[in-house]
Order: structure tokens, then sequence, then C-alpha cells
């Protein structure tokens, strides 16, 4: 080829790349057409494993179903944690909080007009505790009178359990003790109601692998209801006309994104593809960054979730509670959370973190103190960290977890004097070792399910499954039982406030610190309020253009 | 011929075979199994949904039902989302996976074998040098870090394409392009080995000797014998690439296959985990069939004996 061509093809080929390039530069993006539509793209974690509210027990199912269902009770637009009218107007107690009437809407629908009856609640308790389901949730309705022995097979006749139905917008509960934060757990998605027309058309009532999960088949009764649903790649809302008060909702759709990658969730944020990000999702390298640079987007909230080290009480020397109490208060909290942590999170003083129930006041004894700590350890036969036996802190193999393990280990190093190393296991063998008290020291985190303090207490009972540390304590059972029985609700907070004084003195258990969620929210997006259970109000949010 | 073909499909179907007792063995013998969460499960649950999925059944009743769903084109559901057919989750994934390996392994084709053979035609030129450090770099380059940076350069700086996602038509370009630059690396070697090696040889002299052209001497003779190895490399890659990219998939947002091979893994979703390994291990040993018949046609000298 001759040197004017060469050029002239070189030119041509520059001509046009520049075309490209201006053409591509004055694409609009997508949250701009999307926001004009009012249709919130949200990134939220992982694919969803399911749509059946009986099988699923993850986050993003979670955010989902809160948008499909609604309980008997719901998020207020003012307060997401609050106890709002759902698909009860209206309920009363007893004055034991042991009988509960809900009065269910009158316009209350199912997203294909049927009207949503006394007996679609029932009819979902029934086949979440039917055994043959295998419900992942179905604990969380123990408290209902009798619950727990049909779960268990050792009663077959539904109509024990304690849900009846007075008439078609009646319902009633009789639980098994005085339970004042009903409502707070009736907003968790395994009280929601599901819709039996649309179940029993694709299988029987206890059928796991049916399809009426699908768009096109599935019903809802929430303030949106199910378009379309594109496996691992997105889930649309759109809103549903029969919703009671479909006049107060204000967005269109809402698409869910299920980007597992926080680094490709942020730059899907950052390149305008999406108007918020899931919770807990930022990279932990930029917290910093976009706190201080980019405060109008970063967004921060306590969420109700500790992470603690669980300590296996039945080896030697750590059944001696001195120990565990030295190991406690060798931990500078504020050092950690505020130079290696860096996202705002709360040193744990005590167990529950702060706002987990009304009148609850979080007892908070822990505290740095070296000298105390060494008073102890050689109280308990060791000075100075003498003659201690070499032991593990074991984690789940991720790069956070292993930063924190150090860190804690240099603190008793140097404070206790004591031999310390991380140990790393997979996720599942993680689980398995803690399971199996096959572990000295272990990481742990604990998310509550409803606003009570319960939901941190009760695991650390005798038989619990979630206790795994080999602690017992007839006095602490005895307490959390008392709770269960007491109609007074001041009183229940006083003896649970009594149990948990009890379990930071024996500390079978290491509090870290007290959990916050970071994430990336857009101006156009609003009503979007915090909440400690990160429940949403879809109804109330709107996407209004920036000006 | 048919012979050979016959010969090979056996033995790859005993290879099939094998994938499946190694992965089933590994998957049982692996801590947890499908239950295994941080909340404890309720031991009635657990034990209801052990003989749901068979689990409580011996290995060789269940791998026997793994087996027997393959041949009968019953294929089980997945243990970790209920009512979903592994069968479906593959045809949905695959075509979005397909969609980015052909195109990567065309821009891999079109950029190595030039590179290579340039390499080659010129060796311990400043151009054999320049094309080899690329290579090498490429090589050395992770999908994880050259990825992202492709996203941010076409996707964030330049706005060409979307930073992520499987929303527009074109969406294949920016992960295509990063496994193509990827493989070229590879393809670019063993093209310039090939090429050099090929052109070592004594009918090249006497083709040179007969007065052929340089021309006709690299691109009639040599290079059939060059693209043998490119060839045997070809077979397990687009069998690979095919079947998805967890990384690439990850940092593009795409619906593909490939991350369901970790996150079966990870989550215990026996069912799943299985499926896609079997069907990864029927595409290696398709491909590599394919890889065979075509180099028995190039190459005379392996010919169709077994």
């Amino acid at each position: 080829m001759s040197w004017p061509a060469r050029t002239i093809l070189l030119l041509i080929a520059l001509a046009g790349l520049f075309w490209f390039h201006s053409a591509r530069q004055h694409r609009v993006p997508r949250i701009d057409a999307a926001t004009k539509n009012k249709t919130l793209i949200i990134g939220n974690g992982s694919e969803p494993a399911t749509l059946d509210l009986h099988l699923a027990n993850g986050q993003p199912e979670h955010h989902i179903f809160t948008a499909l269902f609604e309980g008997l009770v719901a998020p207020t637009p003012e307060n997401a944690d609050a106890n709002g009218p759902g698909a009860a107007a209206s309920w009363e107690h007893s004055p034991d909080f042991v009988t509960w009437t809900f009065h269910l809407q009158p316009r209350g629908k199912w997203s294909d007009g049927t009207p949503v009856t006394a007996g679609d609640f029932a009819y979902s308790y029934q086949r979440e505790l039917t055994p043959e389901l295998g419900a992942d949730y179905a604990s969380m309705l123990y408290p209902l009178l009798n619950a727990e022995a049909f779960n268990k097979g050792e009663i077959t006749d539904f109509s024990k359990v304690g849900v009846r139905v007075l008439d078609d917008h009646t319902l009633q509960f009789t639980l098994k003790g005085p339970t004042p934060y009903l409502p707070s757990m009736l907003k968790h998605y395994s009280w929601f109601p599901v819709p039996r027309q649309a179940i029993e058309r694709f299988g029987k009532m206890a059928d796991r692998d049916t399809k009426w999960t699908r768009p096109g088949n599935m019903v809802s009764n929430g303030p949106f209801q199910l378009k379309e649903w594109r496996f691992t790649h997105s889930i649309t809302v759109e809103r549903n006309p029969h919703y009671w008060d479909a006049a107060s909702v204000k967005l269109n759709q809402i698409v869910f994104l299920p980007i597992a990658n926080s680094g490709t969730e942020d730059r899907a944020f950052n390149a305008g593809q999406i108007h918020v990000t899931m919770p807990g999702g930022v990279p932990l390298d930029k917290i910093p960054v976009y706190r201080a640079e980019r405060p109008e987007l970063y967004q921060q909230e306590p969420v109700l979730s500790t992470y603690f080290y669980r300590i296996n009480t039945t080896r030697k020397p750590f059944d001696d509670k001195r120990v565990r109490k030295a190991l406690a208060l060798a931990i500078d909290r504020d050092s950690l959370t505020r130079n290696i942590l860096r996202a705002g999170q709360k040193p744990a003083l005590g167990l529950t973190p702060p706002g987990c129930g009304e009148g609850y006041d979080t007892p908070m004894p822990l505290k740095f103190d070296p000298a105390e700590a060494r008073r102890l350890l050689a109280e308990a036969g060791f000075p100075n960290g003498k003659g201690f036996p070499k032991f593990e802190i074991l984690i789940n193999t991720m790069e956070a977890h292993r930063t924190i393990a150090e860190a804690i280990m240099a603190m008793w190093e140097k404070h206790l004097n004591l031999p310390v190393t991380v140990l790393n296991q997979d996720w599942s063998v993680y689980l398995k070792s803690t399971r199996d008290l096959d572990y000295t020291v272990a990481r742990a985190g604990w998310v509550g399910d409803y606003l009570d303090p319960f939901t941190f207490l009760s695991i650390w009972q005798k038989d619990d499954g979630n206790n795994n540390t080999g602690w017992t304590s007839a006095r602490y059972d005895s307490l959390m039982a008392a709770s269960c029985q007491e109609p007074d609700a001041m009183k229940r907070m006083a003896v649970m406030r009594q149990a948990e004084e009890l379990l930071l003195d024996e500390l079978p258990f290491l509090p870290i610190y007290w959990y916050v969620v970071s994430y990336m929210k857009r101006p156009e997006v609003k009503g979007w309020m915090p909440s400690l259970l990160e429940h949403r109000c879809y109804k109330a949010l709107d996407l209004i253009p920036a000006p | 011929m048919l012979r050979f073909i016959f010969s090979r499909v056996v033995q790859g179907i005993g290879v099939i075979l094998a994938v499946i007792v190694i992965t089933f063995a590994l998957l049982k013998l692996s801590p947890g199994g499908p239950f295994n969460k941080e909340r404890a499960m309720q031991p009635q649950t657990l034990a209801m949904l052990e003989a749901y999925y068979g689990l409580d059944q011996p290995w060789h009743v269940q791998l026997w039902r793994h087996i027997k769903g393959y041949v009968t084109f019953n294929f089980p559901d997945s243990i970790k989302m209920p009512g979903r057919g592994v069968d479906e989750i593959i045809a949905q994934g695959f075509p979005v996976s397909a969609s980015i390996a052909i195109p990567a392994l065309l821009i891999a084709l079109a950029v190595g074998i030039p590179l290579g053979a340039i390499a080659a035609l010129k060796p311990h030129s400043l151009e054999d040098r320049t094309s080899m450090v690329l290579a090498t770099l490429g090589l050395c380059m992770p999908s994880l870090v050259l990825g992202p940076l492709i996203a941010m350069i076409f996707g964030m700086k330049l706005r060409w394409f979307n930073v992520s996602g499987w929303y527009d038509a074109d969406d294949w370009v920016l992960p295509a392009a990063t496994l193509g630059i990827i493989y070229s690396a590879y393809i670019a070697r063993l093209t310039r080995g090939g090429l050099r090696e090929a052109l070592a040889q004594d009918f090249i002299r006497t083709a040179r000797a007969k007065g052929a052209s340089e021309r006709a001497v690299v691109f009639r003779h040599a290079f059939k014998l060059a693209c043998l190895p490119v060839l045997n490399f070809l077979g397990p890659t687009a069998a690979g690439l095919l079947t998805g990219s967890f990384v690439v998939e990850t940092v593009f947002q795409l619906p593909g296959l490939g991350q369901h091979f970790i996150s079966a893994a990870v989550n215990g979703d026996h069912n799943l985990a299985m499926a896609t390994t079997a069907f990864y291990a029927t595409l290696i040993v398709g491909f590599n069939l394919l890889v065979d018949v075509t180099q028995a046609v190039l190459n005379p000298k392996i010919g169709f004996k077994s």
C-alpha cells in the first residue's frame, strides 16, 4: 500500500473513532431514564434462592418480599422500624399480651383482585409449620400456642395451634406466653401471608419445588407485584393496582439487581446504573473516601447486629470465667473501631445493640482495663500469662475477619502475654467446627430479627442450637423462662436485663462491636428511612429528579 | 474414520463418568453439606430435608440417581434454589456465556495469531521482543485485574459501553475483550513456537529450494503445521470459555454459567455442582473430539488411527 493510501485509511479510522466516541459520550445514564419513569433500581446483593416466603432465609429475599407482600403490621412512611397498619388496619391485645386480635383492611386484596382474608393468614401459618415443607424460619412462629409441637409433628391437628379465624376480616392469635414485642415480629416475612389460590394451582400445600413464584403465576398482597424475574439478571416488580393503599404508592417499578461483588456494584453506582447500593456493600477501602468527599451520597446507619467471639467454655482454662473476663477486658474496642474498622462501628460494651426494644437499657459493663485483666489472669493461675496454653482464634476465611483477629491477637499478646494464633477455615468447615465445639475462640455475628432483646438473649439458653459455646446456666435459663411468662412489659425488660447482666458477668462470648451498614444512595431517592432491622417502606419511596 | 470417532466417543463417555464419580465423591467428602447454615436448623427440619433430597440414602444409590437423571434427561432440581431445575439453570446461563465466548475466541485468534506470526518471522527483532513482552504481560494479568481496568477505562471514563450488566446488544464487548486479550497471549506464544518450528523443517527448505515465494512458504506450507499446537489448545479453551468465567461474570455482572460453578460448590448445592461439572466435562470431551478430527484432516501424519 502506498503512503497516501495508508494516510487516508488512518484518517478514516481516526474519524470513525472520534464519531463513535462523541456518539457514546452523550448517552443518557440508565438511572436518568429510570428516574423519569419512576423506576427505582437497587443493588440487592445476590440472586434470591427463591421467592417462596416460607423457603427463603436471606437478606436479598427479605428486601424483595417487603415490596411484594405485606404482613399484618408494616413500617410507616415516617419510621421504618415503627409498627404501623399493614394488612391489618388495627389490633388489640389482652392486658397480659397473650391474646391478640387483628382487624384486617376492609379493602385488602391480592394482586389478582381476590380479597385478603383471615383464612389466608391461617393457611399460611399452617403451611409454614407443616413439617414436610421444611420451612427455614418456622421457629419464628413458635410464640403461637402449640406451633412448635405442630412443627415437630407432635400434634397433627392444626386447630390446636393458637390461630383462629373469627370471621373473614378478624384473626385471633393465642400465644404461649406474654409477647409484647409481637408487632415487631410480625414485620418479618415469616409472618406474611402466602396466596393459597396460587400455591394450590401449581401443587399441594407443602410442595417445595413448584412454579407458583414465577412471574405470571405469583399473586401477592403488597404495594408491588412481580413483573419479571430474569434469573441472575434482575427482578422487576410493578405497582399492584389492587393494593389497599395503592393511592400512596409513588413508584411505578422497582428493579432489584443481584450484584454480589462490591467493586462491581461500586462501578455500577458511579456509572449511573443504580440508585441505591446494597447495605454493607461499599468497598472497605472506599468508605473513608466517600464519607469525606461524597457525604451527599454516602449513607451510614446502625443495624441490629453484634460482632463477637465465642469461647469454648468446655476447654481448660477457658472454663474459668476469670480467664474469659481477662480476655474481654484486654480488648481495646475503641481503638479497634476507630483505627482499624473505620466505618463508624460502635464498640460493643454489652451484647444487645442499643435501640433493641423499647424500654430496654442495655447493660454495658465491659471496658478496656488491661491492669484488671492481668490481675484476673494472675488470680486464675497465670501471672503475666505464664503457663497459659497456646490457643487459636478461629475465623472464616475473609480479609476483614483476619485483620480484626490479628489486632485482637496483638492486644492479648501485648497486655496479657498470651500465645495466640489465627486459624482460618472455609465457611462450611468453620460452621461445622463451631457447631461441634472444635475450637477455642471463634469469630461470630448475630443479627436480630425483631426489636426485642429476646432475639439476642434466647440463643444462650441450654438447648438452643445457636449457643455453640458449651456454656449453660440454670439461673440464666430460669430468668429467660420468667421473661416469657412476665405479663408486665417493664418488669419483663428488667428480668431480661438481669439475664444479660449475668451473661456479661459469665462471658461465654466476647462482644467486639455493633455493626453499622454503609451504602450509597442517589439524592433523587426520597423517603428512604434508616432502619435497625433493614426494613423498608417501599410505598413511601419516590424519585424526584434533581433540578 | 467412523471407527476412530466411535472409539473416541466411548473413551469420552468413560471420562465423563469418571468426572461424575470423582465430583460426587469430593462433594460427599466436603464438610458441612447443603444445609449447613449459620443459624442452626431445627433437627426435625434437617431430617425432613435430607430425606426429601435423598441425602439419607447410601452413596451408590445417590450417585446412581444422578447418572440415571442425566441419561434419561430427567434432571434434578437445585437444592438451594427450590423449584428451579439444574437443566433450567444451565439452559439460562449457557447462551449468555456462549455469546461472550465466541467473540472472545475470535478476538484471541485475531490478535494472537498475527502477533505470534510476526514474532516468529522476525526472531529476536524489535517486533518479536515487543509482541512477546505483550504476550507475557497478557499471561501474567489475571482477569480479576484486567476486567475492572477495562471496565473503568471503557465503561466509566470513555463511557463507550455499559460498565457492567446485560442490558444492551453490545454488552458482550468489554467482557469478550477481557477474555480475548488474555487468551490471545497464550495463542501468540503458541503460534510463535509452532511457526518457528515449522519453518525449520526440511520440507520448508525444499519448498524454498523449489523457488516458492516466501508468502507461499509461510502461508501454504508452514502455517498448516504451525496451527497444530494452537488447535490443540483451542479444544479445552473453547469448552472453558463456553461454560463462562466466574471472574468476568462477576466483574461485568453477567447472567452467565460460570458463577454457578463456584456458588454451587460454596453453597453446598450438590445437585447443581454435579450438573455443571458433568456439562463442562461433556463439552471438553466434545471439543477434544472435534480437535482430533480436525488435526487428522490437517495433518496426514496423524491420521485416523485410534
